[in-house]
């Protein structure tokens, strides 16, 4: 297959654990077993490895960036460049209930914009952070290309599509 | 399935294809790509649970494909031979469909398409508005073929023309075939398509690259995803195609990871495409070795911008280098390298196809070929279309897009994302091509295409425009990263009732200067947006300057809402819904905004059954 990442034969871990085994770094096991996938020192893996990593742990650990900067061969700084160039990469952990509001400009021209402020007024959230019980983060992403949906948000990976600001609500509650 | 070693190999497999289809099959083309957020999957299990149950399997073909284009309307199918057409249908519907149309040959009225004007109701796709007026070229095969089976392009002549291409052409034949097609490059700029294959031909070194740019960044456009969803295999016989001519044995698409459809289908394809040996070593006996890499992008806009690109793929951060040396000569580890966008590899097949006098003759003088564009914003048939280059903005928004919803009246269309500009309606009858759109101050950009309507501020628009860029520049040239933060706080400023005499002069000084000295196409292109707004709309910066007024009632600070007395019947849903909990009323009696603490969010100008929520 052309493709390098491997991550379909890892299972995805929840945040608790991921808090626990990710953030002290206590547990890089399932990070290891990625690292199988991929030949060690070969710079071009650095994206494809992070987002393997991200898939498994939900956001890329000190500790996790560290063992990959090792693994490849290249410096720290240069992996932590990368994880802070690219908005993919989360170097926190995230919700339990990922909220990605698109903010492209067909579902700005039909009330995107007003669909992220209810949701950041509801949630006591500003776009890009995460509740403190980690049940909610709320992000944007640029464009998703469904702009037949405007406006549009993605709740862990469901598509809602035309939302009006009442029915934004209402989707939200269903996730409390 | 066996190897393909040979020309006469794959002239066999396609011929024993065709002849193994059972010409009295009627099929049931279910869109799986765009329509699947609409519940196109529940639809597709209650076809194969009714045709299951009725015995019908060896009759009826499910067959499932990619974008049909009226998204407006999904979930649609197709149906075939007879070519019905069926919109926003439930599972509900479906045995009805199996039971009337498919057994019976009888057309459900209800779910056709019915014209808005005249309630004509129209059963056969190529009589929809929609479709009548379009081109589908590129498109040959979206929504027709399962783009997770290579059988099916195989048998609407897919590789034919790589076959033609590997046996009776040289590699400078098919540059020069490329050439004399005037094909130009589908993701912005326009650059004729063979003469950057004959700058990679001829750039010197053993080792060269072919990469396809799938980074389709730009908000509003969908295109790229429809094509990489509906038919990759059209877009992998490109690439061979150019690889013969280049030179390259490796290439690589650059794709959005926002696009997990694409990526999946990319997938397939390509093994299947490996399988077959179409990709690999001495591909049908040439002598052409050629791989494909899929790289996932990481979400940078930037990342679409050619040298940015190679950096990410590199596995560096996506930053920009000056020009030259171009990508032809050091691109990809410093390696000749050519970089297409996907719809410009979508159209190669195409030219090879037929004869090239036919390609050349198909678009203006200097835009040959058909356009891919998302239609979107405000306009009743939003989705997704192919039409003739020339073709006029009236035509694609009102004849084929069906107008502006609710009666309201069109205001502008933005063309070419944030590198491109808002065109109001003087240039309705003006023809879509590279330089006419261009002379407008607009591009051609990749296809993105957004209908605003007159709620829509344009001063707003700009400073939507610029925000986008602002997060997306990548910080490596100071008038990208600092102009445009300069030219953000005018139009911040100018929003929130606070802009002064010579802002408008202000912004369209430094937009100059942007353009002259930023590093790539990002920083160059981004004060379009705010010099076409400005040049068209120069009355609507004024009223919020001058004014202090908003005349489309969107920019916030200018607006201030309140409840009419006589309209409020006292339902109490604008003060369940608000969350600042400023509206105060006791039920069944009028009900009343608190000033200082409303944020405008208008929910409950929104929410109010009565229009009795007054925005002003």
């Amino acid at each position: 297959m052309a493709k390098e990442t491997g991550t379909d034969h890892v299972g995805v871990i929840g945040p608790e654990e991921s808090l626990e085994n990710g953030i002290h770094g206590k547990n890089l096991a399932k990070l290891e077993q990625l690292l199988k996938y991929y030949e060690a020192g070969d710079e071009s893996l650095l994206i494809p490895l992070l987002q393997a990593a991200q898939k498994a742990y939900g956001y890329l650990s000190m500790k996790a960036m560290d063992r990959i900067a090792e693994y490849l061969r290249v410096s720290r700084s240069r992996v932590y460049s990368v994880a802070t160039f690219y908005t993919q990469f989360h170097l926190l952990p995230r919700g339990e209930n990922i909220i990605r509001v698109c903010t492209g400009t067909a579902c700005y021209v039909r009330g995107g914009k007003a669909v992220l402020g209810v949701l950041e007024n509801k949630l006591g959230l500003k776009a890009g952070e995460t509740t403190d019980d980690l049940k909610f983060s709320l992000e944007t992403v640029s464009c998703l290309g469904t702009c037949f949906l405007s406006p549009v948000m993605v709740i862990n990976g469901k598509y809602y599509g035309k939302l009006t600001l009442q029915r934004t609500l209402d989707i939200l509650e269903k996730y409390k | 399935m066996k190897k393909l070693k040979t020309h006469e190999d794959l002239e066999a497999l396609s011929t024993s294809i065709r002849q193994a289809q059972n010409p009295d099959i009627t099929r049931v083309r279910i869109c799986m790509t765009g329509c699947r957020a609409y519940g196109a999957e529940e639809i597709r299990d209650a076809f194969e649970k009714e045709i299951r149950e009725r015995g019908l399997q060896d009759k009826i073909e499910i067959v499932e494909t990619g974008c049909h284009g009226f998204c407006a309307k999904a979930p649609v199918i197709g149906i075939d031979p007879q070519g019905i057409f069926y919109q926003q249908l439930t599972p509900e519907d479906v045995p009805e469909i199996v039971s009337e149309t498919l057994m019976n040959g009888r057309v459900v009225e209800r779910l056709i398409f019915q014209e808005p004007e005249t309630d004509k109701r129209i059963p056969l796709t190529n009589d929809v508005p929609f479709y009548e007026k379009q081109m589908k070229m590129v498109l040959r095969n979206c929504g027709i073929v399962d783009p997770r089976n290579i059988k099916h392009y195989i048998a609407r002549d897919g590789y034919s023309a790589l076959n033609k291409v590997l046996s009776t052409m040289t590699p400078e034949d098919v540059i020069n075939q490329v050439k004399k097609s005037g094909l130009r490059g589908r993701g912005g700029a326009g650059f004729p398509a063979g003469m950057k294959w004959e700058f990679a031909r001829s750039a010197k070194g053993d080792t060269k690259y072919l990469i396809c740019n799938a980074d389709e960044g730009d908000p509003g456009a969908f295109m790229d995803r429809a094509v990489l969803e509906g038919d990759p295999h059209a877009i992998i016989e490109g690439m061979i195609i150019a690889a013969y001519a280049i030179g390259a044995e490796t290439g690589y698409i650059y794709v959005r990871a926002e696009y997990p459809i694409a990526i999946e289908h990319l997938e397939v394809a390509i093994q299947q495409a490996e399988e077959l040996g179409l990709l690999g070593e001495n591909i049908l006996g040439s002598g052409l070795n050629f791989r494909i890499k899929i790289k996932e992008g990481a979400g940078a806009f930037v990342c679409g911008e050619e040298t940015a690109l190679m950096a990410s793929i590199e596995g560096r951060s996506g930053v920009p280098r000056p020009r030259p040396p171009f990508p032809a000569t050091s691109g990809l580890w410093n390696k000749p390298t050519n970089i297409n966008n996907v719809e410009t590899l979508a159209n190669i097949a195409l030219i090879f196809l037929k004869d090239v006098d036919w390609y050349e003759n198909l678009g203006t003088e200097k835009s040959k070929g058909t356009k891919l564009f998302a239609l979107a914003g405000k306009v009743n048939n939003t989705g997704l279309i192919e039409v003739p280059m020339g073709i006029t903005l009236r035509e694609v928004i009102f004849d084929i897009g069906g107008g502006i919803p609710d009666g309201k009246e069109f205001k502008a269309v933005q063309i070419g994302g944030p590198s491109g500009g808002c065109l109001p309606a003087e240039y309705l009858d003006s023809p879509i091509d590279y330089d006419s759109l261009s002379s407008a101050g607009a591009i051609m950009g990749s296809g993105g295409m957004i209908v605003m309507d007159e709620d829509t501020c344009m001063v707003d628009v700009a400073r939507y425009f610029m925000k986008f860029v602002q997060a997306e520049s990548c910080g490596k040239c100071v008038p990208c990263r600092l102009g445009t933060k300069r030219m953000m706080e005018i139009l911040d400023r100018i929003a929130e009732g606070k802009g002064k005499e010579g802002d408008v002069e202000s912004l369209i000084d430094m937009a100059a200067a942007i353009k002259d000295s930023a590093l790539c196409a990002l920083g160059q292109t981004a004060p379009n947006p705010v010099l076409t707004t400005i040049k068209f709309f120069r009355d609507e910066y004024e009223s919020h300057i001058r004014d202090k007024c908003c005349p489309a009632k969107v920019c916030p600070d200018l607006l201030s809402y309140r409840i009419d007395p006589e309209a409020c019947k006292g339902c109490g849903l604008c003060k369940k819904n608000c969350p600042q909990e400023a509206i105060s009323g006791e039920r069944k009696q009028s009900h009343e905004i608190d000033p200082d603490l409303c944020i405008k969010c208008g929910i409950c100008f929104d929410v109010c059954p009565f229009g009795a929520v007054i925005k002003a």
